[in-house]
């Protein structure tokens, strides 16, 4: 999309943020139908349709500019958000050419790249920010080369060595996350980083997740989906913080659940590094609200349903016990019965 | 996985570098750099001959800063079906081949304290590319390389030259032998050792290091094996519902390509498993070649590695 930036926009305290009519009708809504249960949603992150999440590798979007003003609010307050094992040095610099080759070539109006060799220069308009730099040489880039980019790419992002037929996430920028805490899940292994994922071990599908990402090639990303719901659009819903946002959720009624829900939607994408043999998983966050969400009438039809018949260990995990209700409650109005078309786009 | 994914390259240099050792030189087709890659990965080399599609496995050996030319190293095998010979007696200078992106199943573990590198003959093409890395990087490392004579060390003046210091090279025939127990026994903590060569030696060291108790997250091993060649047997794909001759000098999974049929792959060298296909009817018994199933599952006949493993009969099925 061609995105005008609202640099005003917050995701705490006044919660100023909403989404443009262009940004609402490109959502990627995760429901394919009107009952939700996991699946190994893998597919191959190749270029969605002009204007949609999916154009390009990396999407850029009307909150990129205020995103990154609260990724580094995070930062400021909590510097261990982002960390790097020492060993994984080779994974950064790979991260920081895969982000900064995507944006500047799929974005050329607002990013730009020039490389000399290993002597680069890296201009991000969006942000003013111009720097150059020696690649492999983090002491050219005032932050190390994961941080330096990832303080400028939209989303949150892990990086996981690959070993003895295993993943171990061993660096990462974390601001944006449901629920999850990179300074305690640093240095686990891929099934144990999900632990607390229900249903889905007993499912197998870590054990075929994994299988299959431990083959991930070199230029064949892919992506899936991933939704919960949060209270305000707030994106730093860590554990770190639930102190501010858990009790949020006593606060939702019938009434104002419209307002106070966001859908959460998380499009994780997974690239194979070249020079590290890593992995990095892109998590990145769209926010709508529940009243946003009802101006697509298939939607509110389809989200109600979802909800409604979402599996107990599902809505417990998502941390949706104390609202679901009121948020069925408030999308019911909307559900006139009638079905709802194949696809997930808006009629 | 599929041709559609491959890369144009063109043959910039050819040099035999041992009676039984060519090494080629590949720069991409259309110009500019190659994908960036890590020492340990292979690509696979799509040859088109008059007769069929070969697909074979082989170790990036150049640097991988240096992304203007891929290089590999092609030993001549004796019992070959195809693939070497092509390469060694058909490709010249200016020819045109395709190669699908690197993939790394032989990686260094970057924790290491110290690396062990140990090659045997055509086995030293992975560690040249590892060894670029070592040398940039902190951890010390050595690569104890045995070769059969002075004529058959391939690549010894580029390892000389770039890593003089931490290479000791051994000739079978003058008797030297690399002391595998006695290096493994005396290693510091946090040291991995690397194995690639005849299987043999690999054995050697893998049983080696485990009596001497090193952990088995510490011990890394390549062998890509060629598709051997065998009897001709028949193979009946049931969700296709095809009937298939596989020729002695054919892969099962490349009899399996030449009918259309896809099946995913990565090392073709019965290493990754991801070929692994499942066996419906094993009837007269597998030939199993490969590195990746257990022995229970090799016993079980449930599933093979199309990529390097045959049937015996005539009435195999598979789940294809």
């Amino acid at each position: 999309m061609s995105a005008r930036f609202k640099p005003d926009e917050t995701f705490r305290d006044d919660f100023r943020y909403s989404n443009s009519p262009a940004a609402i009708r490109r959502f990627p809504l995760p429901f394919p139908e009107d009952e939700y249960m996991y699946s190994v949603n893998i597919e191959p992150h190749s270029r969605g349709a002009p204007g949609s999440v999916t154009e390009f590798a990396i999407d850029i979007d009307e909150h990129y500019v205020a995103e990154c003003k609260e990724r580094a609010l995070v930062l400021a307050a909590e510097p261990l958000r982002c960390q790097a094992l020492p060993h994984m040095m080779a994974a950064q610099w790979d991260c920081l050419e895969l982000i900064m080759e995507s944006l500047a070539r799929d974005y050329p109006q607002h990013f730009s790249l020039e490389r000399r060799g290993k002597h680069w220069h890296w201009t991000n308009r969006p942000l003013a920010l111009e720097q150059r730099f020696v690649f492999g040489e983090p002491t050219t880039l005032p932050h190390p080369p994961l941080e330096y980019i990832t303080r400028q790419a939209p989303g949150d992002w892990v990086v996981m060595d690959q070993r003895d037929g295993d993943l171990w996430t061993e660096a990462g920028m974390v601001t944006s996350q449901a629920d999850w805490s990179l300074d305690f899940d640093i240095g686990m292994t891929f099934k144990e980083w999900h632990g607390p994922v229900p249903l889905a071990h007993e499912m197998s599908v870590f054990d075929r997740a994994l299988k299959y990402l431990l083959n991930l090639r070199l230029g064949a990303p892919v992506r899936r989906l991933n939704w919960t719901m949060t209270v305000h659009p707030r994106l730093d819903t860590s554990p770190e913080n639930y102190p501010f946002w858990g009790p949020d959720r006593t606060r939702v009624t019938a009434a104002n659940a419209g307002d106070l829900v966001h859908l959460r939607v998380e499009l994780q994408a997974l690239w194979r590094l070249p020079r590290s043999n890593a992995v990095v998983f892109s998590i990145r966050c769209y926010l709508m609200s529940v009243r946003e969400l009802a101006t697509i009438p298939k939607w509110a039809r389809r989200v109600h349903r979802v909800l409604k018949t979402l599996h107990p260990a599902l809505v417990d995990y998502k941390g949706l016990t104390r609202y679901r209700d009121s948020v069925v409650a408030w999308l019911a109005p909307f559900d006139d019965g009638s079905p709802t078309t194949s696809g997930t786009g808006p009629d | 996985m599929t041709d559609g994914q491959t890369i144009a390259v063109e043959v910039s240099a050819i040099e035999r570098v041992t009676p039984l050792i060519k090494h080629f030189t590949l720069r991409r087709a259309e110009g500019g750099p190659l994908p960036a890659f890590s020492g340990g990965s292979h690509i696979i080399v799509v040859m088109r001959t008059a007769r069929r599609v070969n697909r074979n496995p082989y170790s990036l050996l150049g640097s991988p800063a240096d992304l203007d030319r891929y290089e590999i190293g092609v030993r001549r095998m004796e019992d070959s079906r195809g693939g070497s010979h092509f390469l060694h007696d058909e490709v010249a200078v200016g020819d045109r081949l395709e190669i699908a992106h690197p993939v790394n199943l032989f990686p260094l573990d970057k924790r290491a304290r110290k690396h062990l590198l140990l090659a045997g003959g055509v086995g030293i093409t992975p560690f040249l590319a590892q060894l670029e890395d070592l040398a940039v990087g902190t951890a010390p490392y050595e690569l104890h390389y045995s070769v059969r004579s002075p004529d058959h060390a391939a690549f010894k003046d580029r390892l000389i030259a770039g890593h003089g210091g931490h290479v000791r090279l051994y000739h079978d025939s003058a008797g030297e032998a690399i002391d595998v127990e006695g290096l493994l026994s005396a290693q510091p903590l946090g040291t991995h050792v690397y194995v690639c060569g005849p299987k043999g030696m690999i054995d050697t060291v893998i049983d080696t290091a485990r009596a001497c108790g090193w952990s088995m997250s510490h011990i890394h091993w390549e062998q890509f094996s060629a598709p051997p060649v065998g009897d001709a047997f028949e193979v009946f794909l049931e969700r296709s519902q095809r009937r298939l001759s596989v020729p002695p000098d054919q892969s099962l999974l490349e009899a399996i390509e030449a009918a259309g049929v896809e099946v995913p792959y990565l090392c073709r060298g019965g290493v990754c498993g991801f070929c692994r296909t499942r066996v419906l009817d094993a009837g007269d018994g597998l030939l199993h070649h490969d590195h990746f199933l257990s022995d229970a599952e090799k016993s079980g006949g449930k599933s093979l590695m199309p990529c390097v493993s045959r049937a015996r009969g005539k009435h195999v099925v598979l789940d294809l």
